[in-house]
Parts: C-alpha cells; sequence; structure tokens
C-alpha cells in the first residue's frame, strides 16, 4: 500500500505493507533510528512521537493510518546548527536521561505534558508522563528537567512545524 | 580550579539528545547487508517432554531461509561452567528431549524480514508431554520431579552449614522470621538484540547488548570451539543492563552459529514478552532469619539461611548467594553470626544478577530483622541499630564471615538521615494518627546498609586503560569498562582532563570493542569508577611522565625541572607557564600514548542509610511512598550530578521491589507477568522525588578514594520501605508483610492481625 506523510518537514510516500507499524516504518523505511521500541503492549512509550500535535506511541499506530499526517521524531526537534530544542536541552542540564533509551519517547512525551499544560505541578508532569517508563533515572531528573524546560515558555510544548503545533 | 567534584553535564548527551544513540539493532554496517532475521521458537510448556516438531509448514512460509532445530546442533552443550554444579546440569541449544522452562528454545527460523520470521515461528508446530513442573524452591529441594535426572537432586550448589544446636543458647529473645526476597525482573529498557556477520578471513564479528564485550567474547569463542582471535565482539551503546546483561546470553552465540550454517549475517532483537521469560531474572531468595539477644536491644547472634531460586539452568544466580552470605553480618557487630545457603533448580528462567545481585538480599534480611526484633521487645528499631552498629573505624575491620570493610561510621550515617528526615517529628506525627484512628497511616523505616564493590569476580580487581593525545590536541581513552548509562564516556574525559588539561569535550572515550580493548572488566559490581576510571587516572600521570621525557630533549631541560602546564595543556619549565611544548606538539613529532592496568588494592564497601516515610490505608491496604531519604557514602565523588543519578536509579528499583514488582508463575510454572502490561514495572506516578543528603568517606583502596555508587540505592531503598510499610500497620498487630507490599497483602495481613488478637482476647 502508498502511504504519503510529512515526516520531519519532509514529505515523502512509500510503499508499505499494510500491517507495518509507525515505529517500524520510522525506523526501518525512513532510516530514524532514535525513535525505540521498549514494549509490545503499548505499556513503556519508548517509541512516543509527535503526530499532528499529539504525542503518540508509534508501536500502536500503524503507518498506513498516518496518511497524511505530520510526524516530527526525536530527529526532528533541534536545528542543523545543533541548538537542542529547550525540552532536550533541559533533559541534558537537568542529567535526565542515562543509558538514553527511553530519553527519545520521553522527550516527546513532555513535549506533549507541556503542550497541554505550560506550567504543570510536578504531580501533573508524573502524571502526564505515566505511560512512559524509565529504568535509569527514577524519573527524579525527568520530573526537573521537564520543569526547567517549562520555564522557557511555550517553545517547550512545539514542534517545529510548518502547520504550527497544537496540543 | 579542579574539575573533580564538579556538576558537568555529559559530554554523550548532545548526540543521544539529536540523532539517538546507537543500540544494536540501530546498528548500520555494511557488513551486515543483506542480513536475515532470527526467530526462536519457545516452549509453552514449563516441564515436559518434546515429542516432535514440525517444520514442515514453516519451511514453505514467505522469507523463510532456514529452519534449525535441535537435529542441526554440532555444538556441545552449554556448560555451568561452575565448579559446583553438577556436570549434568548443562543447557543445550536447541531443547531435543526435554524443555525445562518457559521460554526454552526449541527451534529458531531465518527469514528474509522481520515480520516473516513471527509468521513462520507460529508455524513450527511443537508436541510437548507436559510433566510435573518444579515451581519453587520447596518443591525443588523435595527432588520428587527432577530438572535433570542425571544429576540425581536439583540441588545445584550448597554453601555453609546448619547453625550449632546451641547457636541461640542463652538469649533472652529469639525471633524467627522465613522472607521472601521475590524473584524480579530486571527489565532494561533495552531488549536483548545481537548481529553476527562472518569475514572472508574466517572471522565473526558480534554487536550485542551487554555489560562486558571481553567476558562475553570469551564465552561465545568457548561455546563455540573458536579460537578467541577469531571473534570480534563489540557492544555498541547499551540501553541498560542492572546485571542481566552480564555474560554472554547462549542466543548471542547461536546467532553467529547460524550466520556461518547459512552464510549470510544474522540479526536478531527480542520482543519485551520475549525478554521477560528469556532474560535473567534477579533476587529470588527464600530466606529464614533468626535474631537473638537482650531485651535491652543488644543482639547476640544472627542466623541468614538461604534457599536461592536459580531457574532452570545454572547462570550466575548459583553464586548470588555467597554475595549474601559474606555480607550476612552488615553493619552490626553481632558477636554470632551464621549464613548458610541452597541453589535449586526449579522450571522457571534462570536467574542472574540484578542491581545489587546477592547484596540487596542480605541487607533486606538483617534489616527485617531487627525491625522483628525491635517490634518484639518494643524498641525503637532506631535505637537497636544504634546499640549495634559496628563502631566507627578507618583501619580494616574483618566480619565473621570474612569480609574486611575498609572504611565506615555507620551510626554518622544513620543519625544523619534521621535529622535530614526529622524522625521525631515524623514518629510525633505517627502518634497523632494512630491516636485519631486515621484510615491512612504513616509508617516510618529505615535501613543502615554496607555493600561490597569492586568485587573481584575472577576478572581481578584491575581494569585497563588506554590514552592517547593527537596532534590536534584531542585525547582519546580507550577502557576496559562498559558504559551502559553511567556517563563513563564524561567522568573518564574528566579525570583525564584534570590530570593533563586537555578540556572534556576535546576527549573521547571507547569502550566496547575487544580488537581495541583486549582486556576489561566491564561494567557490574560497581567497579567502573574505583577500577577503570582509577586506571584512567593512572594512565594520565603515566602520560605526562613519558611526555616530559619527550619534552626534556625538546626543551633541553632536566625532566626534574618540567611541570605539567594545565592552562597550555603540555610541560613547561617549573614556575614559567607557557613556556614549554604542548601534548599535541610533542604528539605531532610522534606518538603519545600510554596503556595501564590498574590494580586495586581490595574491594571497597560503601554504607549509608535510608528512611522510607509512607502512608498506609489501613482499610484498602495500598501503600503509598511519600518521603525517602538517603544518605549513601561512597567515598570521594567525582561528578556529583552523575553520582547522584545513579542514586535515584536505584532507589526507584529498590522502591519497586518493596511495593510493586514481581515475577510469578502459576502452578504449572505459566508466567504471568510476561507482559509488561502484566509486570506493574514502576512508573513515575509511584514515586516521589528523592532526598539526598551527602555523605563522603573516601577509601584507601584507590587514588581516587573512590567507593561504588552503582547499586547503593537498590541495597539501602528496599527494606527501608518495606520496614515502613510494615511499620504503618504494626500497631494493629501485624509483624511482617511479604514483598512486594500489595495493597491485597498488606489488608490481608491486618486482617490476620485482627482475627489473632480477637481469638486470643476470647482465650
Amino acid at each position: 500500500m502508498q502511504v504519503s506523510m510529512t515526516v520531519n518537514g519532509e514529505e515523502r510516500t512509500d510503499d508499505v505493507e499494510p500491517r507495518l507499524l509507525l515505529a517500524h516504518y520510522l525506523r526501518e523505511v525512513c532510516d530514524l533510528r532514535a525513535t525505540n521500541i521498549g514494549c509490545d503492549t503499548t505499556s513503556c512509550g519508548a517509541c512516543t512521537v509527535i503526530v499532528d500535535g499529539l504525542s503518540v506511541k508509534s508501536c500502536t499506530v500503524l503507518a498506513v493510518s498516518a496518511e497524511g499526517a505530520e510526524v516530527t521524531t526525536l530527529e526532528g526537534l533541534s536545528g542543523p546548527d545543533g541548538e537542542l530544542h529547550p525540552v532536550p536541552a533541559a533533559f541534558r542540564s537537568e542529567h535526565g536521561l542515562q543509558c538514553g533509551f527511553c530519553t527519545p519517547g520521553m522527550v516527546m512525551a513532555a513535549i506533549g505534558v507541556l503542550a497541554a499544560n505550560p506550567e504543570p505541578s510536578d504531580r501533573e508532569v508524573r502524571e502526564g508522563l505515566e505511560g512512559n517508563l524509565c529504568r535509569c533515572t527514577g524519573y527524579h531528573n525527568i520530573v526537573r528537567a521537564v520543569q526547567t524546560a517549562a520555564q522557557a515558555g511555550p517553545a517547550a510544548g512545539q514542534v517545529p512545524s510548518s502547520r504550527g503545533v497544537t496540543a | 580550579m579542579s574539575i573533580l567534584g564538579t556538576r558537568v553535564v555529559r559530554i554523550e548527551d548532545p548526540l543521544f539528545l539529536t540523532r539517538g544513540a546507537t543500540y544494536t539493532d540501530d546498528v548500520v554496517d555494511e557488513r551486515l547487508a543483506g542480513a536475515v532475521h532470527a526467530t526462536f521458537v519457545r516452549s509453552q510448556v514449563a516441564h515436559g517432554r518434546v515429542l516432535s516438531v514440525d517444520t514442515t509448514a514453516a519451511h514453505k512460509a514467505p522469507g523463510v531461509v532456514a529452519v534449525v532445530t535441535a537435529d542441526d546442533i554440532d555444538l556441545d552443550p552449554i556448560p555451568a561452567g561452575l565448579p559446583m554444579v553438577p556436570a549434568a546440569m548443562t543447557r543445550p541449544w536447541l531443547a531435543k528431549d526435554t524443555v525445562r522452562f518457559v521460554g526454552d528454545i526449541i527451534a529458531v527460523v531465518l527469514t528474509e524480514e522481520r515480520y516473516q520470521g513471527e509468521d513462520a515461528a507460529e508455524l513450527v508446530e511443537v508436541d510437548i508431554d507436559p510433566l510435573p513442573a518444579v515451581v519453587t524452591t520447596a518443591d525443588a529441594a523435595r527432588d520428587e520431579v527432577l530438572l535433570f535426572p542425571d544429576a540425581g537432586t536439583n540441588v545445584m550448589a550448597s554453601f555453609g552449614e546448619p547453625a550449632p544446636a546451641d547457636f541461640f543458647d542463652g538469649c533472652e529473645v529469639v525471633v524467627t522470621q522465613a522472607i521472601a526476597n521475590q524473584r524480579v525482573a530486571p527489565v532494561p529498557l533495552e531488549t536483548r538484540a545481537t548481529a553476527a556477520a562472518w569475514g572472508e578471513d574466517g572471522r565473526v564479528t558480534i554487536w550485542c547488548t551487554n555489560q562486558g564485550a571481553q567476558q562475553a567474547k570469551g564465552q561465545i569463542a568457548g561455546w563455540l570451539g573458536l579460537d578467541p582471535d577469531l571473534v570480534h565482539l563489540v557492544t555498541p551503546d547499551v540501553g541498560g543492563g542492572f546485571g542481566a546483561k552480564i555474560g554472554a546470553d547462549p542466543e548471542y552465540a547461536f546467532v553467529a552459529w547460524l550466520a556461518r550454517r547459512v552464510g549470510r549475517p544474522v540479526r536478531w532483537v527480542e520482543s519485551r514478552s520475549e525478554n521477560l521469560v528469556g532474560m535473567l531474572h534477579g533476587r529470588a531468595q527464600d530466606q529464614v532469619v533468626t535474631i537473638g539477644g537482650r531485651r535491652d536491644g543488644t543482639i547476640e547472634a544472627y542466623s541468614l539461611v538461604v534457599d536461592q531460586d536459580a531457574g532452570a539452568y545454572p547462570r550466575v544466580g548459583v553464586v548470588l548467594p555467597t554475595l549474601t552470605m559474606l555480607m550476612t553480618p552488615a553493619v552490626y557487630g553481632f558477636p554470632k553470626v551464621h549464613a548458610q545457603a541452597r541453589v535449586l533448580a526449579t522450571n522457571t528462567t534462570s536467574v542472574g544478577a540484578y542491581r545489587g545481585a546477592g547484596r540487596p538480599e542480605a541487607t533486606a534480611a538483617a534489616e527485617r530483622a531487627i525491625d522483628l526484633f525491635a517490634a518484639e521487645i518494643g524498641m525503637d528499631p532506631a535505637d537497636v541499630r544504634r546499640k549495634n552498629l559496628l563502631p566507627p573505624f578507618d583501619s580494616p575491620h574483618t566480619t565473621p564471615t570474612g569480609a574486611v570493610y575498609d572504611s565506615g561510621d555507620y551510626t554518622a550515617a544513620l543519625d544523619r538521615v534521621l535529622a535530614a528526615a526529622g524522625y521525631p517529628e515524623l514518629r510525633a506525627e505517627q502518634a497523632r494518627r494512630r491516636e485519631r484512628g486515621d484510615a491512612r497511616q504513616l509508617g516510618i523505616g529505615m535501613s543502615v546498609y554496607v555493600e561490597i564493590t569492586g568485587a573481584d569476580s575472577g576478572f581481578g580487581s584491575a581494569e585497563s586503560a588506554e590514552l592517547e593525545v593527537h596532534p590536534d590536541g584531542t585525547a582519546t581513552v580507550l577502557t576496559g569498562t562498559s558504559p551502559h548509562g553511567q556517563g563513563h564516556a564524561t567522568t573518564w574525559a574528566m579525570l583525564a582532563s584534570e590530570q593533563l588539561g586537555i578540556p572534556v569535550d576535546r576527549i573521547t572515550v571507547v569502550h566496547g570493542d575487544t580488537d581495541r580493548i583486549p582486556r576489561g572488566g566491564g561494567t557490574m559490581g560497581s567497579r567502573s569508577l574505583q577500577q577503570g576510571g582509577a586506571a584512567v587516572h593512572q594512565a594520565a600521570i603515566e602520560l605526562i611522565d613519558l611526555a616530559k621525557q619527550r619534552a626534556a630533549q625538546v626543551l633541553e631541560a632536566d625532566p626534574a625541572d618540567l611541570e605539567v602546564d594545565l592552562a597550555a595543556a603540555g610541560i613547561s619549565v617549573r614556575g614559567v607557564p607557557g613556556s614549554g611544548v604542548t601534548f599535541a606538539q610533542l604528539a605531532e613529532a610522534e606518538p603519545l600514548s600510554v596503556q595501564t592496568r590498574f590494580t586495586a588494592a581490595g574491594p571497597t564497601f560503601p554504607f549509608g542509610a535510608h528512611l522510607a516515610v509512607v502512608e498506609v490505608d489501613v482499610e484498602s491496604g495500598k501503600a503509598e511512598l511519600v518521603r525517602i531519604v538517603t544518605v549513601d557514602d561512597a567515598g570521594t565523588i567525582v561528578n556529583p550530578l552523575l553520582a547522584e543519578g545513579q542514586r535515584h536509579g536505584g532507589i526507584a528499583q529498590g522502591v519497586a521491589q518493596a511495593l510493586l514488582e514481581e515475577v510469578l508463575y502459576d502452578a504449572d510454572g505459566n508466567p504471568q507477568t510476561s507482559t509488561l502490561a502484566d509486570y506493574p514495572f514502576v512508573s513515575a506516578t509511584e514515586l516521589p522525588s528523592f532526598e539526598l543528603v551527602e555523605m563522603a568517606t573516601p577509601t584507601p583502596m584507590n587514588p581516587l578514594g573512590a567507593k561504588g555508587i552503582g547499586e547503593a540505592g537498590t541495597i539501602g531503598a528496599t527494606p527501608a520501605v518495606h520496614n515502613a510499610v510494615i511499620d504503618g500497620v504494626s500497631h494493629l498487630g501485624v509483624r511482617h508483610v511479604d514483598m512486594p507490599a500489595t495493597p491485597m497483602r498488606v489488608w490481608r495481613a491486618i486482617q490476620q492481625a485482627a482475627t489473632r488478637t480477637q481469638q486470643e482476647g476470647s482465650l
């Protein structure tokens, strides 16, 4: 089947199996391997990406059902000059990542949290990230990172987009 | 100003946060072009006779390149590799006659595409005649059903002797309790994965996610009967390990074997549901503690007897109880200590190391025992601890089990954590809630711990480092340690930068490639900084010596008159900065590099104290952790930002064991927690932010003064939280609840205590 979508600002059309998951499409067809797969029950959130402004677990979406969508992965967040988007920048300054496997999904989920609630409490951050599992950090520094990113203002809840992003 | 002890953000992060790390399944390499995908067919039955394996339909499925069963194997079974284990307890590469756990491998399908593998694997028809399953250590110990009939027993190993009959004679109070230190799943977010490709030179390159490339290489070469020089093993970025990625897994060697058989590169990445039955589990001890002493709180004798569940095939789990036994005396000066263990085979997933690996089990037992004793004599558990803690020491202390603790001040750790937590105020609040009969009661739990880090695991307490400065002023560090989240790229760069003056972001740290780094002990047992970091420190000092000799010729000076010029990153005449030659300039003339090996004087014994506050809803039994305050003394800290991260992660895993996580099997050995929808992996909502208290007692065992920090959190947190839950309902008559302290367990314990009280009242 043919599917067309915009991935990190690039419009593309590919022939895919109808059953191909968006996560595998991004990794293997688009060669965007930052997005990781950590489970098979939509439990861990490592595969979280932004689809049309919403954070979505890409292991639970068929590639073909993202027809016409605008998809942003970790690779699409930061500029070519190496300047980090406020959320990954805060993950670095607050040591919100260790092994890094949950990080791409966690960063995208955090953007989703901040898009919906630009000034969350710690409890709201924790609830917003409940579907994203991390084994290394105990979440302590992830919560701090999200709070630090929130101080950057609305940009923290947005992804680069031709259409503008809403929560 | 020294860079050591400062909060340097990680130099590896920009890549991790823009393009993402490169884990094994992300590796793109021309040697892997045209790779086929391996899919394992695993037993759905815990114990049974394999009657037939029919691969006819699978062979015909789209994309199938090969289907391999036990009949195709020309390899000897995998030996235990542990001298104490009966020789008959070997693992076949593919089950031929018998399956021994749900997850045992029966066949493997190789396909062009990954999805085709799942389709074809479902077409392999396996007929198994079930046998009774051995699911618990109690089942196993009866030796009625044997996993390995040729061994004549399910006992894989025994350590120690029973306690003498008079061991507790003379004690005014003796308390005994059976305690389950339950089986948990390590669940690194990256599941197991490997890829293998054979070159025309007859060498195989294996990529895999592992905590020690050199050790894994040696095992794989041995299993496959290969000259180790023919194996090149690479561990790319590793998405967490927690002990479960120590040593090679059979799947890794087998994928290399398959690649040779089909003449094409082969890749494998497991699904999470495969991981939860296929990857090593942790803990899994059934313990009996007995503690005796006087009514004034003095402990006179303590005994710990362990039944270690090793799972179906012997792995590291066999030797974990030796660490538990070694650490049985814990932080206390008990006059008499007894420890004994037995290791048993069951029809379950094999058990290995999990963050702490044998030491959390020792601490959990001792800290629970102290609380049981305190409850029995009606004394504050903090006071019982104070009365029995070893006094402060800065010269080696030898324990009754033969551990030689390097330095410690356990009372100070306890006092600090109690002060930081506001212990008297917490007890007052607890009393108020009890008096009011609140539904939400307060539980306060503590632990004081000591652990062994950097223990000699058979590969020596030594580590390699190579350091080279390049003509462009950058430097490369090669290390035998194997970071998988710990941030060695940053910390090792700090250690080199401190000596050489080269900025950390100009220093690249390389690990996990056996061609470039033939010797290495990997990252496990909290050894990395105290051995691998110390090796980098030593390499930098040796490089300075070498540079001084060369600079002496260039500058026509006596080497004794030269010193490091940190600002210039070079060597200058003493007292005349800028007068000399940079390391980069020296490297232009001829390569400037050193190789070294650091040997630690001995293991180190980090210690600390944790205090947990829980709210327990006595109507539902639900316990919620509201605070955890920790003192974790790991000696000198090189990078507090990263050390805190290690503590945080360990605390979370420790809390998870106390409150949530447990691998469960039904009576037939069917796993009940084989997906992340079923296994209650701790999430952000179940944890508070952590309150860390600083304390640093340097060790004399290495020039950095550093002890290990990787496992402290799990060791301290589990018993503190566990004790807190029981403390929260102790006024209702509850003395013990096994972990995880789930609402159901706590609620049942409350009901049972009420019934008991009623019965006692009616007598």
